[in-house]
């Protein structure tokens, strides 16, 4: 093996974890977005954020 | 009067909705910076002459060494935290521990893979197992150890201070993870960069290096903010599933007693 071989090897690893932790980390950002939208458009609201403008007593 | 503004800062800081709007604001500019760095980082690399020893195969040290850093400095960005959730209760401590772990975790099998590769070329062999390689092994294990207890409770309460006294505890592995090269005869060499008496390495290999370094630094923390934004945003939906649920059963029983 060159050692071309171990330098690409290197920053092909690097990159791919880099990647996947780049990936997995907005990949959960847009899950749990979308969840707390769902939440919101049924209903379900905390008490600190403000209610939209129809729902105003 | 400044350190009061100080203090109110921080204070401000440790509001969740507070720090979510920050997140907002300055995460495409950390993203932005974070880009930029590894690009001129990594077209000084490859531009670069090879060492006269080691040839092209130096190009390895500028993954490697930003990599083993960060894994070190990542935990004591963990540690520091668990100060603050065992000392201050910091609501936004406990949350930065746990996003940590697994950044902390991708670095350590960054640094070790890649160490393994930059070994076999120039000591003839993949490992071994003198005191630096399985002190920063233990860290990987450490930070595995760490991911695994917080999704193994349920109450994120309970979980933090469990995992605060665990990750103090360990945090001794960190200057024996330094000074490991200096205390033991190992085949891994001395440190070169950070040591008394300044770097010993010349500066045709140091700024890549050093522009290299950043970048990781500036990568580790995008995502870390990135990754606090994730888990309160994790905890909200959870508070909030709970209170369906509990609006859920009110709205059961009220018709129950109408029923009735």
């Amino acid at each position: 093996m060159t050692h071309t071989f171990y330098i690409a090897m290197s920053y092909g690893i690097a990159a791919l974890i880099s990647l996947c932790l780049i990936a997995w980390v907005w990949l959960d950002g847009r899950a749990r977005s979308r969840e707390l939208a769902e939440l919101e458009a049924s209903g379900i609201r905390r008490r600190s954020t403000p209610k939209p403008e129809g729902e105003k007593a | 009067m400044p350190q009061t503004a100080v203090l109110t800062k921080l204070t401000d800081l440790a509001n969740p909705t507070r720090f979510l709007s920050l997140a907002a604001r300055i995460l495409p500019w950390m993203a932005g910076i974070t880009a930029i760095l590894f690009a001129i980082g990594l077209y000084l690399s490859f531009a670069g002459e090879g060492d006269y020893q080691q040839g092209m195969t130096v190009r390895i040290m500028y993954v490697h060494v930003p990599a083993a850093w960060l894994s070190m400095m990542c935990y004591s960005v963990m540690a520091a935290s668990a100060i603050g959730t065992l000392v201050w209760r910091h609501p936004l401590a406990d949350v930065s521990h746990k996003a940590a772990a697994p950044l902390g975790a991708a670095f350590t099998l960054i640094a070790l893979a890649t160490g393994s590769l930059w070994g076999k070329p120039m000591w003839g062999t993949w490992w071994v197992w003198d005191a630096r390689l399985t002190s920063v092994f233990v860290l990987f294990l450490m930070y595995l150890g760490l991911i695994a207890l917080n999704r193994a409770m349920d109450d994120p309460g309970k979980a933090a201070r469990v995992s605060s006294v665990l990750i103090l505890v360990g945090f001794v592995n960190i200057p024996i993870i330094k000074f490991s090269v200096d205390w033991w005869n190992t085949l891994h060499q001395p440190a070169s960069v950070i040591r008394m008496g300044g770097s010993t390495i010349d500066s045709t290999f140091l700024w890549p290096l050093l522009i290299m370094a950043i970048a990781f630094t500036m990568l580790f923390f995008t995502l870390h903010v990135a990754a606090m934004r994730n888990e309160i945003w994790r905890r909200r939906v959870s508070a909030q599933r709970r209170m369906a649920a509990r609006m859920a059963g009110q709205k059961t029983d009220n018709t129950a007693e109408k029923g009735a």
